[in-house]
């Protein structure tokens, strides 16, 4: 019998033969926590007597979500995760570096990796092939300490992408696509694997956005294979050597298969307040927005800015709309400044946030006000998500979210050029 | 071991509860002052559900049960849900279904979640649950329901409270 992805990653990392449904211990190649997970997780492995880590220089920890620091309370738990990678030596990302997901990307994931996060947005690491998923802190806790945890081995739904993306149709449009046919629980402890002739051009970036989101339909990884793309990523990043090829066997048992023709997909966008809330934007455009948040893990990489830059440059926002851009990483924005995008967003209006999590997860840097509407390019938009549960969410791409900054009200990319 | 038995009275709400229902992103600040946090469980979704769970502790009914409809617990990895959810005075949850991370959260907690057809438990019913053996009495309706069966490495670190517990006894997972 052929093997799928998961169970390819989950039986090298058992040392057995894993089949959909096993139930199996595996290594963990990487175990991070971020800054509103850290605490407790740093506090369950003390109280379980733990004082060692497993693997120091796999383990790191990230300042990102407050990032920096709005409340003393968080400040506080700052510095209790620094004196924690004092004390056991692990390695600390601080406050500016960026999101965790896009900096496990840039620097750590490799094809056939086990990736252990308490974040749920782990998975985005899947894009390059690691089986990474999120846990919470007392899994991820004992995880630091052994160096392994359990999983059940998922069953996969094949989800074959063909043909190319039509003009102005963005990796986030598909996702959303995909959520709302599936459902927000439709793939519960499922993994979710990507395949098809319409891999061969898409980027790393556009892998990264489409994994990200695959917890958004339940799925416990969203994986793609270790490919030509895979190995140009790790050598731009200088980690060429971390190439190893992983496809998964041509006689694997997928539970579902899902074809989606790329030609066929137009503009998407999440209503409120449910991520699989889905429907073309054309059905839901002259929305009043008041907030376009554009970042995050799922949308805050170069590729994303680019895209943003081309559509705002030389225009402005509408001064009825905030524009608040974060890039996912030092690195990106780095990147950004140097091609000048920054340059076009800054001109156009935008405020430009410190790479971080910034105005995702309602904490910090771009709270919503009551009734207020914000179109973003996050990859949740429940309830009270933007700090605010009388305030409205919509999910959208890049692009979505520049044209609709230009008009002050949700807007077709394709309208604006 | 003899099977794990609760009794308690139903406190019921509706489908696709996420994470940020049960903590919102802006007590984040809270997260390392776990009673202070429980006492925003549910806030803007279900304002009743932290009195009504205290109110049944207090007037000695015991520990509630929590009932919901399908995917409980969408959303983050932060354990704090079910964490304040059994610190609200919730002995146990059902829902058709559960998300993964909160499911397996839920149990390194040691508070036990049910996956069964929960459309016909009545919210204010009093249930009897074996944990054990995965059946359900509606006490107050009079009718019975069977749940589905948990990987057997879930009911262990259960029966022994949660994951840190379980840790703590083996030293490593035993399959
Ligand atoms: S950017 Fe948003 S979704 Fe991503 S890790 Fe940060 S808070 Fe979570």
């Amino acid at each position: 019998m052929g093997k799928t992805l998961a169970e390819k990653i989950l039986s090298l990392k058992s040392h057995s033969e894993a089949k959909a449904g096993d139930v199996v211990i595996a290594d963990v190649d990487l175990a991070f926590v971020q800054d509103t997970t850290g605490p407790l997780t740093i506090r369950q492995f003390k109280e379980s007597g733990f004082e060692a880590l497993a693997k120091p220089q796999q383990t790191i920890i990230f300042l990102d979500h407050a990032a920096p620091s709005p409340a003393q309370q968080l400040s506080n738990d700052h510095i209790l995760l620094r004196r924690f990678a004092e004390e056991t030596g692990c390695r600390i990302y601080e406050v500016g570096e960026g999101i965790c997901h896009q900096l496990v990307a840039e620097q750590f994931a490799s094809p056939g990796d086990v990736i252990l996060g308490s974040d749920s947005h782990t998975v985005t690491a899947g894009a390059l092939g690691a089986f990474a998923t999120g846990m919470g802190s007392s899994d991820v806790a004992v995880a630091l300490a052994l160096g392994k945890t359990w999983f059940r081995v998922p069953e996969s739904f094949l989800i074959e992408l063909n043909g190319v993306f039509p003009r102005g149709v963005y990796a986030k449009d598909l996702i959303l696509y995909l959520i709302g046919q599936i459902g927000a629980d439709g793939a519960n402890y499922k993994a979710l694997e990507f395949g098809g002739e319409a891999l061969a051009q898409m980027t790393m970036s556009q892998r990264l956005t489409i994994a990200n989101m695959a917890v958004e339909a339940g799925a416990k990884v969203g994986l793609f294979p270790g490919d030509k793309i895979t190995q140009d990523f790790l050598m731009e990043y200088g980690r060429g050597d971390n190439y190893k090829p992983l496809y998964p066997d041509a006689e694997a048992n997928y539970e579902q298969v899902i074809p989606v023709n790329l030609d066929q997909l137009e503009p998407m966008l999440s209503l409120p307040h449910a991520v699989d809330n889905v429907r073309p934007v054309t059905r839901v455009k002259g929305v009043k927005i008041q907030q376009a948040f554009i970042g995050t893990c799922t949308n805050g990489r170069l590729e994303d800015l680019a895209v943003v830059a081309e559509i705002l440059k030389g225009k402005k926002r509408h001064p009825a709309t905030r524009l608040l851009i974060a890039p996912a990483s030092r690195q990106v924005l780095i990147r950004a400044m140097k091609e000048g995008y920054i340059q076009s967003l800054v001109k156009a209006g935008a405020t430009i946030l410190p790479p971080g999590c910034a105005a995702c997860l309602g904490l910090h840097q771009g709270v919503l006000g009551d009734s207020e509407v914000c179109i973003s390019t996050a990859n949740r938009n429940f309830k009270g998500r933007m700090g605010n549960p009388d305030a409205m969410i919509y999910l959208a791409s890049p692009a979505t979210a520049a044209a609709s900054a230009i008009r002050g009200e949700i807007t077709d990319p394709r309208e604006v050029t | 071991m003899p099977d794990l038995v609760l009794k308690g009275k139903v406190i019921k709400l509706g489908d696709n509860i996420s994470t940020d229902d049960i903590i919102p992103g802006r007590f984040a600040h809270l997260r390392s002052n776990l009673p202070e946090l429980a006492k925003h469980v549910l806030e803007d979704t279900a304002p009743e559900f932290a009195s009504r769970a205290r109110v049944l502790l207090a007037t000695g009914e015991g520990k509630a049960v929590l009932v919901a409809g399908k995917n409980l617990g969408l959303g983050s990895s932060r354990e704090h849900a079910p964490v304040v959810i059994k610190m609200s005075g919730i002995g146990a949850i059902l829902a058709k279904s559960a998300a993964r991370i909160f499911f397996r959260n839920a149990i390194n907690q040691g508070l036990p979640v049910l996956l069964c057809d929960t459309d016909e438990i009545g919210d204010g019913d009093e249930l009897e649950i074996n944990v054990t053996g995965g059946k359900i009495v509606d006490l107050t309706s009079g009718f019975a329901l069977n749940c589905n069966k948990m990987p057997p490495i879930m009911s262990a670190i259960l029966e022994e409270g949660g994951l840190i517990p379980y840790i703590q006894k083996h030293k490593d997972f035993k399959l």
